[in-house]
């Protein structure tokens, strides 16, 4: 039997989640979802069915720590008999994962992005520059998932959630959150299926305007290249690269960002990726799909245009 | 205030990466090594903790002998002293348990690791280690300060970033804006040669195996459009790419 840790977010099944559902589905077994956080309204669980569970789990606890999360997560796969158990690589499942791994003495694999092959799981390694296929012999694992990798299908229907609960846990938090900022962009930049990204091209941070503009058109998250986020032009959450975040969205746009080969690692595992930048020599054209030669800021105007008059067909 | 920084001895970011032997390999034919960029961040954030409130600052590698220069480096920017577990480093896991069982024989206040190598991109020797040590964790950290044992931080969190505290002893991960790295000067690389190096054989066994290498499908090519017509890209991910 695969469990599947649910991440809820703001009252919600974190997309990631439905995610690892059809992930762990693949795999074979019977899978038991277990959402642990606090949701008013535990009903909206019954949908994580709809994607591969055929049982639902409700642990309450209301703040995240890693450790009590890790602690519920590793008591459920006990009782429930559980030999692998599938987290999505967020921020918040990246920091239960190993603990959850060395509770249990299972094996971990962490940034997998594709169904095993072979008793091989294939994850992305060298930031982004190439894959590693990784086996186990132990006989538990615990699998985090590289969010994005999968298409979300559905493939069951709603089923009845269960709440569990553990009193015998050591479950007092081991730090204490003392307050949360919501970074300025609407949409996660790891969460984002569409990335507008630009660079130094853009000349300073009062020319984002026109970025922002087009993001929003797009329903897409802003980024950014690591000059951009050192001199400050923009929050460092948005450098993306080799030592920034990796993503792999459905579309990067790059606009007056050169394609260095440490920019290139964190992005080159988008579906599709445009290119924008007035040296027709720029490497980022090498590993395009799409690609503009022109100045940004007579550019972008037009692709705000065009845009918005997508957006009112 | 004891600090243990857990260094990883990387490819350097210009790397370009192939693999050997029918592709289960990674070619270190001609590869510069440099330390872990994250790894370097939390030892110049340790050395600043350190010169603030008085203490040390242990470096620790998992490597064989050829990992030395960059342990030299570390402690030409200061650290105290340095460990080196005489193995090949394979898995986080394999990793951990050794630092975990070098760890256990002294009282560190604070322990830190970048928050991935760069190269197998694992994220999970910070969380293994706290597990192990039944210490709490924190990662992702972009800043720490430290009064009166207790740690205030901050992380990034799925969209956004929290602010937490934390009484020592504790395990962190860093994240970019953790420190400026420091460059060693002429009196620091001196100094290196005569600080201690200790050698400890190892303990752990790995628990997975890299079977096989796969680089990225290569593009097909890029589809020009002209820059008098930009607005037409819009159209091509709408309605032939599909993305938008
Ligand atoms: C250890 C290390 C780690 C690194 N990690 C990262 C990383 O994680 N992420 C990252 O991004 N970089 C990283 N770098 C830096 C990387 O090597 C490049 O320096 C960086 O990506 C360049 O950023 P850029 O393309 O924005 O700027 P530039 O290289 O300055 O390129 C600007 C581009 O904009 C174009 N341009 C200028 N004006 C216009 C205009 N009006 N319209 C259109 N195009 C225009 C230019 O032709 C040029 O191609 C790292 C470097 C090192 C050494």
């Amino acid at each position: 039997m695969t469990l599947v840790y649910l991440e809820i977010s703001d009252g919600k099944i974190k997309k990631s989640g439905f995610e690892a559902l059809n992930f762990a589905h693949k795999l074979g077994e019977d899978v038991i979802a277990v959402a642990i956080g606090s949701i008013a309204d535990t009903t909206l669980l019954a949908e994580a069915g709809k994607y591969g569970a055929s049982r639902v789990v409700y642990i309450a606890q209301p703040e995240f720590e890693n450790n009590t999360y890790a602690s519920l997560l590793s008591a459920a796969a006990s009782q429930l008999g559980s030999n692998t158990v599938v987290i999505s690589g967020t921020y918040s499942g990246k920091a239960i994962a190993p603990r959850v791994a060395v509770k249990l003495q299972a094996a971990i694999i962490s940034g997998v992005v594709d169904l095993p092959a072979d008793n091989a799981f294939k994850k992305g390694v060298f930031s982004g520059k190439a894959f590693a296929f990784v086996q186990t012999n132990a006989s538990k694992k615990v699998i985090t998932l590289t969010p994005n990798s999968f298409n979300i299908e559905e493939i069951g229907t709603e089923v009845s959630v269960e709440n569990m609960s553990f009193d015998n846990n050591s479950q007092t938090p081991l730090t204490k959150s003392i307050e949360k900022i919501k970074a300025g962009g609407k949409i996660p930049l790891t969460e984002a299926e569409v990335v507008v990204s630009a660079g130094r091209g853009m000349k300073g941070p009062e020319n984002w305007g026109m970025i922002e503009e087009l993001a929003d058109l797009l329903g897409a998250a802003t980024a950014c290249s690591k000059p951009v986020s050192d001199m400050h032009w923009r929050s460092h959450n948005e450098h993306v690269g080799q030592t920034g975040i990796t993503i792999k969205p459905n579309l990067y746009i790059a606009i007056g960002i050169s394609g260095a080969i440490q920019h290139l690692a964190g992005v080159s595992s988008s579906k599709v990726i445009v290119a924008i930048n007035k040296d027709p020599e720029a490497p980022f054209f090498k590993v395009a799909d799409y690609g503009i030669v022109g100045d940004a800021f007579e550019v972008i105007p037009q692709l705000i245009n065009a845009a918005k008059t997508l957006n009112k067909a | 205030m004891k600090i243990l920084v857990c260094l990883s001895v990387v490819p350097d970011t210009t790397t370009k990466i192939t693999f050997t032997d029918n592709d289960t390999k990674f070619n270190t034919t001609g590869v510069t090594w440099i330390m872990n960029p994250y790894d370097e961040m939390a030892l110049t954030r340790a050395l600043e903790l350190t010169e603030q409130h008085t203490g040390s600052v242990t470096a620790i590698t998992v490597g064989l002998a050829d990992t030395e220069a960059v342990i030299r480096k570390a402690l030409a920017v200061g650290a105290t002293e340095a460990v080196r577990v005489n193995a090949a480093p394979i898995d986080a896991f394999q990793v951990a348990s050794e630092i975990a069982s070098y760890a256990s024989t002294a009282n560190f206040d604070l322990i830190f690791t970048g928050r991935e190598s760069i190269d197998y991109n694992g994220g999970l020797v910070a969380g293994l280690l706290a597990e192990m040590l039944n210490l709490p964790s924190v990662n992702v950290v972009t800043k720490i300060d430290v009064n009166d044992s207790v740690a205030k931080l901050e992380r990034d969190i799925d969209g956004g970033r929290e602010v937490l505290e934390c009484s020592l002893p504790l395990v962190l991960s860093a994240q970019k804006e953790f420190a400026e790295p420091r460059i060693p000067n002429m009196r620091g690389i001196m100094a290196a040669r005569t600080k201690p190096l200790s050698i400890i054989e190892p303990a752990a066994a790995n628990t997975i195996t890299f079977a096989k290498f796969e680089l990225p499908k290569a593009k097909q090519g890029v589809k020009m459009i002209n820059a008098d017509n930009a607005g037409a890209l819009i159209e091509l991910l709408h309605n032939e790419a599909k993305v938008i």
